[in-house]
């Protein structure tokens, strides 16, 4: 990749410590996203711990095959998305864009799956709100547990969707040569956000649906 | 760029555990484990994410500036959590005052 000469600002020594700088960047901006999702993940262990049989029962009413498929193909699309980043330091530019396709696809389909997860939910009532569907003793916890169940996803789902989208412009420029092994930068990040995104679910899997004894 | 690379076999191999331990967890949950199986399920997850963390994100090969940043945003998460919930597990033991 003769043709991917890029400019090294005039701030920094080189290309190496430019990079760096793009890397340290990028991490004080997950920094910021771990204590983001971490707001819910206090609110989820502050209410689980309050009304325990609650969540259990909450947890029994998810789809325990749909999430574990979820988190195979989660994963599956990190693996794309570090055998992309390889591609691009080796310079294999058509290798690049295909798995940074494959990583699009295995993203979409991880989304596509959860709206089913979702629709399902709306078809049950388990959609906090009027109408929710559990009337028990436990109705307004497990209430509650959905309310923390929906946010927590959602807001990985949306981390999702704008990784898709900014997946797709790195693709179009890979496909262009923008990249190759003397500059990088843009997919090594696009896979540090990424991969961020998968460490949340690895969370979220066993705290949302295993819990309580399936 | 001296940019460490990483090779594929480790990227499939690091694969190859995730897969596994992913297995592990939804069979454990299966089990009934009482007060043993959210321990279980969330040593199992941290070594998932260490894993992802260290070898696809590559910060075993990233600089300490960025591995102390990174650890340092962990440590304030744990902070928030613990502080929070030495209050709400707490909270019963006094009773409330006046009642």
């Amino acid at each position: 990749m003769a043709t991917t000469e890029h400019v090294v600002a005039h701030q920094f020594d080189d290309a190496e410590q430019q990079h760096e700088a793009s890397t340290l960047g990028m991490w004080l901006f997950l920094v910021t996203e771990i204590l983001f999702f971490g707001g819910l993940f206090l609110l989820y262990v502050a209410y689980r711990v309050t009304y325990p049989e609650a969540f259990v029962d909450g947890s029994h009413h998810l789809d325990l095959r749909l999430g574990t498929i979820n988190t195979v193909i989660l994963i599956g699309s990190s693996l794309t998305m570090a055998l992309g980043v390889h591609a691009a330091q080796v310079g294999r530019q058509r290798a690049l864009v295909g798995f940074l396709l494959l990583t699009i696809v295995l993203g979409s389909a991880f989304l596509v799956i959860k709206g089913f997860e979702y629709a399902a939910k709306f078809e049950h009532g388990l959609v906090p709100g009027p109408g929710f569907a559990l009337t028990g003793p436990l109705g307004p916890q497990v209430e509650l547990f959905f309310c923390i169940y929906f946010a927590m996803t959602a807001l990985h789902a949306i981390h999702m969707v704008i990784g898709v989208g900014v997946l797709a412009v790195i693709a179009m420029m890979a496909s262009r040569g923008a990249f190759g092994p003397a500059y990088f930068t843009p997919v090594e990040l696009m896979g540090l956000y990424w991969h961020f995104v998968d460490v949340v679910w690895i969370f979220l899997f066993p705290l949302l649906y295993l819990i309580g004894g399936r | 760029m001296s940019q460490h690379i990483v090779p594929v076999r480790v990227y499939v191999t690091i694969f190859a555990a995730l897969m596994v331990l992913t297995a592990l967890t939804v069979y454990v949950a299966t089990l009934e484990h009482g007060a043993l199986s959210t321990p279980i399920a969330l040593a199992i997850a941290i070594t998932k994410a260490m894993l992802v963390i260290l070898y696809f994100m590559h910060v075993r090969y990233s600089s300490g500036l960025t591995q102390i940043s990174i650890a340092t945003g962990v440590l304030f998460l744990l902070v928030m959590i613990a502080i929070t919930m030495a209050d709400i597990v707490s909270r019963g033991w006094l009773g409330t005052p006046g009642s």
